[in-house]
């Protein structure tokens, strides 16, 4: 049963008189990896706070339609119980970490403090949480001494520490270098196959073409195409999608201009599927290379 | 080809005992060089010494054949630009207008040139209608372009860009690409430090990887991407569509999906 149900959601920020969201509806299955693309201002980051109710409770505005996430009315609902069940993570995690707290371990457990969980639940989930994001090690460390791909997961390990069953990551890795995007990608496909439902908007499409089971893509706040990372980057690598939403990883625009496909249909999208299609192609005429 | 910026064994540190940089020598000349590197390498310490805002604990930085040791930031500023990585740590007015103003009017400018000057510059980087904003009212990605143009409206002959493509989309990314490219073009000496494979490939002929404070690889770009074993000692993997092409043991490396679809047809025509 899906633990998130998007149907029509339009809304409009106060004084602005385009919606940011024009009638998008869709739904996620627990444990599903879903991606949101698209460029700035297409309504990516409006979308996740919208499944947390920042949209509209915290930013006002008008709103319609229904958001209902893990059985919960987000429009009904205040953002404090919301938070119980829905986990969100900004772009940058300076504006996450709390800087009030001196070490890694007493970060996740400032959520769980701050929402009154029982005491004796407390230290198993902040254990769970910070061995699940690989942090347990550097649990005595000052938050502020962590790389940006640590400090990332720290905040993705308070956030999951409130059990939530789904997390929401708006652009998480924009400000990491490739190792600390990895271990966020990393991070999130370790939670689905905990069966946390992930919605992350990004950029980084290579990333999300191999670990994303769907992508979403929005234009001027309105869901043009929704599908496997395959269908979508194929309509994208063959330009049948609206403006520019998501550009195909370099891999996958390479294979549309040589025609390689996949057995089952459209084109390769990560490294591994190209590397599978094309060696067979390129090794028939090894023969001419003098080595 | 006289460099404009030179740097010689420079060692660094912040905290005595933490070294930053640890001898690096370079030559910087006009066309586009990228650095790559982990965060903590070096990177952003390293510009940071070139237009003079740190200065070197050992070694020296000549900027036009001056030491930068005997320059201020004001006079470095002529000639070279600096654009943050964190737009907070750049920006300081509470217009557009005049944060990216500031540069031309320091440079001498009257008041109507500088503010011709940072027209020019915000639509040349795709901002349109916020001259009257607050900077901070914008998001992340305008931001980072507001930087952009203040430093591109100082019209210097050497930019150096820290991650200037964080949080763009696509078509800012390309947007990028081609004010990188018409600067080369120009015959002005670019500085790109990013995490965008991709673009630097793209855009920069020049890359130089950086590994705990010193320069471990400096090359063109085809044979800088052509050494896994050394991107790996960075913690950096080649641009996608030349890891592809080292996977199928071709034996040039692509810079981008045109060149790799050439190189395929050629070898598929039996002409490589």
């Amino acid at each position: 049963m899906a633990v998130v149900e998007v149907e029509n959601l339009r809304y409009r920020y106060p004084r602005q008189t385009t919606l940011a969201l024009d009638g998008v509806s869709f739904t996620a299955e627990p444990g599903e990896f879903v991606g949101i693309v698209g460029p700035n201002l297409s309504g990516k980051s409006t979308l996740c706070h919208a499944l947390i109710g920042l949209v509209p409770h915290f930013y006002k505005g008008a709103i319609g339609g229904r958001v209902v996430v893990a059985g919960l009315d987000v429009h009904q609902t205040p953002v404090a119980e919301m938070s119980r069940r829905v986990g969100l993570v900004f772009q940058n995690p300076f504006t996450q970490i709390t800087g009030a707290k001196l070490t890694v371990y007493e970060e996740v457990a400032f959520g769980l403090e701050y929402t009154g969980a029982p005491r004796e639940e407390m230290a198993p989930r902040i254990e769970e949480a910070l061995r699940l994001l690989g942090l347990w090690e550097l649990r005595d460390r000052s938050p502020f001494a962590l790389s940006g791909g640590q400090m990332q997961r720290l905040a993705i390990a308070s956030v999951l520490a409130m059990r939530p069953q789904v997390l929401v990551l708006d652009e998480p890795t924009s400000q990491l270098d490739p190792a600390g995007t990895r271990e966020v990608f990393d991070a999130a496909a370790t939670l689905c196959r905990q069966g946390i439902t992930v919605i992350m908007a990004e950029h980084k499409i290579e990333l999300l073409a191999e670990h994303a089971d769907r992508l979403l893509v929005l234009h001027q706040g309105r869901l043009v195409a929704d599908g496997t990372p395959r269908d979508i980057l194929t309509r994208a690598a063959s330009r049948e999608l609206p403006g520019e939403p998501a550009p195909a990883p370099p891999v996958t625009q390479a294979a549309a201009s040589l025609d390689w496909r996949m057995p089952g249909g459209g084109f390769p999208v990560t490294l591994a599927e190209a590397v599978a299609v094309g060696r067979p192609i390129v090794e028939r005429h090894s023969g001419v290379d003098s080595r | 080809m006289s460099a404009v910026i030179e740097a010689r064994s420079v060692h660094f540190h912040y905290t005595p005992g933490v070294p930053v940089l640890t001898g690096v020598t370079l030559s910087l000349g006009p066309g586009a060089t990228a650095i790559i590197g982990q965060n903590g390498a070096g990177k952003s310490t390293f510009v940071r010494l070139l237009n003079g805002l740190l200065k070197p604990v050992s070694g020296s930085i000549l900027v036009n054949g001056a030491d930068t040791r005997s320059l201020t930031v004001a006079s470095l500023a002529r000639t070279v630009g600096l654009v943050f990585q964190n737009p907070s740590d750049q920006l300081f007015k509470s217009r557009v207008i005049d944060e990216v103003t500031f540069g031309p009017l320091n440079l001498g400018f009257s008041r109507e040139e500088a503010e011709e000057r940072a027209r020019e510059a915000l639509a040349q980087v795709g901002l349109h209608g916020v001259e009257t904003r607050n900077p901070y009212d914008l998001g992340l990605a305008e931001r980072k372009l507001v930087t952009i143009a203040s430093v591109l409206a100082m019209g210097t002959s050497a930019l150096i860009f820290d991650e200037p493509t964080i949080a763009q989309d696509y078509a800012g990314v390309r947007r990028l690409g081609k004010i990188v490219d018409e600067l080369t073009a120009a015959g002005r000496t670019v500085i790109v430090i990013s995490h965008d494979m991709d673009f630097v490939a793209r855009h920069c002929h020049r890359v130089v990887v950086f590994s705990r404070g010193r320069v471990l690889a400096d090359g063109d770009a085809a044979s800088v991407f052509s050494r896994p074993d050394i991107l790996q000692q960075a913690a950096l993997e080649a641009p996608q569509i030349a890891r592809l092409a080292h996977a199928l043991s071709m034996d040039q490396t692509p810079l981008t999906p045109e060149q790799f679809v050439d190189l395929v047809r050629r070898r598929l025509s039996g002409s490589s």
